[in-house]
């Protein structure tokens, strides 16, 4: 399982990797809105954090298809399967790796683009937790998806149709606690709850998302 | 079949050598029969070689080598003539060298039952004879292979030719298919 992780880590470092792919996009949104809202810094921040938090999950949506198309087509998923490494492994391996080339970056870069959307030092940290809360969820979310699209050539489309209500849960709490953090209201239960979504996706999509590729690899 | 005995899959394009060793590698759902094996044994490979394009040809052994656990790369890389080859990236590599790289995970595995899909395309003559040598090892090692494969490997008296086109499945619906959503 550490082989095959670090081994996608290599692969998603070299050149067409699409490493930076989904962090580019984050990027561009971040730096355009403020110019299409206009200069007014407090309507900026008060649509800051649902504005990062939509940038994430497009982000994470971008990079989704890559998962298991690549091995898929090469024939790595065949001989996966047919490995000693059960396949639930190879889907936590995939949905890891998803969140340290995608999520975990964001994370790290939310400060630098909080200041840009006008937030608050002191707001942003509420920002950061949602999303290390909240990432983890969309990683394993989109890799069951992923999972469910693997035979399909150019299934990119069907994907995000496929994903983007299993993403609603984690959008509205992770937003929520993010916004009511920034305003100055209570957090817990808005965090619990995305932290629930969180862990009960990674206890239950693995499983779910190995037995659709076994039935994708026939 | 027997340890040490190799079968040679023969029939025309589409008559199922590639679904047989997919069900046999337990990829498909067998239909009828049983398979008296340890999926833990088998080691398939298919038309694709699953290599990396970007990783380097020791970067994607060592990834086998771990999967499978198994000790060290240099004797294998040697055996399938890629030694040279190892600080360089696949993609760079030519088809039939790709192949055997590909190939050569065969050897990391440490598993008795080979099954081959078409493993001798585009490899040039002499790869065929290394690679038929190779066989021959393993299965005096007691292992066994099945092969689909058209051209003569040099097994001689260890091969036994299974025709498939006398087994051919019937062509109709599946009868008992309680996944037809699937």
């Amino acid at each position: 399982m550490i082989a095959l992780i670090i081994r996608d880590l290599r692969i998603s470092v070299r050149a067409g990797g699409g490493f930076g792919l989904s962090l580019a996009f984050f990027f561009i949104i971040v730096i355009f809105f403020p110019f299409a809202i206009g200069p007014d810094l407090d309507l900026l921040s008060k649509v800051a954090p649902g504005t990062l938090w939509v940038g994430a999950l497009l982000a994470c949506l971008l990079s989704l298809e890559r998962i298991f198309a690549l091995d898929f087509e090469d024939g790595t998923l065949d001989l996966l399967a047919t490995s000693s490494l059960p396949l639930e492994s190879v889907v936590i391996s995939k949905a890891l790796v998803h969140w340290l080339t995608t999520g975990l970056p964001l994370v790290l870069l939310t400060p630098f683009f909080g200041i840009l959307l006008g937030l608050q030092n002191s707001n942003i940290i509420f920002l950061i937790i949602s999303l290390i809360f909240g990432t983890p969820a969309l990683s394993i979310i989109g890799t069951f998806g992923a999972a469910l699209t693997a035979g399909m050539k150019r299934g990119g489309l069907l994907l995000s149709i496929l994903v983007l209500p299993l993403y609603i849960p984690t959008l509205i709490f992770g937003a929520e606690a993010a916004r009511r953090g920034i305003q100055g209201f209570e957090t817990q239960n808005s965090m619990l709850l995305l932290l629930g979504v969180s862990l009960l996706s990674w206890a239950i999509l693995p499983f779910a998302a190995a037995s659709v590729l076994r039935i994708n690899l026939r | 079949m027997k340890n040490g005995q190799a079968g040679i899959l023969r029939g025309p394009n589409g008559v199922g050598k590639t679904t047989l060793l997919r069900a046999l590698a337990g990829l498909q759902p067998v239909e009828a029969g049983k398979i008296k094996c340890s999926l833990e044994d088998i080691c398939y490979s298919g038309h694709a070689d699953g290599v990396k394009p970007t990783l380097t040809v020791q970067e994607n052994l060592e990834f086998w080598a771990n999967i499978f656990s198994s000790p060290s790369i240099s004797e294998v890389a040697e055996k399938f003539m890629i030694i040279d080859l190892l600080n360089s990236k696949v993609g760079n590599l030519s088809a039939g060298q790709k192949r055997r790289v590909g190939l050569a995970r065969l050897g990391l595995t440490g598993r008795q039952v080979w099954l081959l899909d078409e493993p001798t395309v585009s490899l040039d003559e002499t790869s065929v004879k290394i690679f038929g040598n190779i066989i021959k090892e393993h299965l005096s090692e007691d292992g066994c292979a099945l092969i689909a494969t058209h051209i003569d490997l040099g097994l001689e008296n260890r091969a036994q030719i299974i025709d498939l086109l006398k087994y051919k499945a019937a062509s109709g619906e599946l009868s008992n298919s309680n996944e037809a959503f699937l």
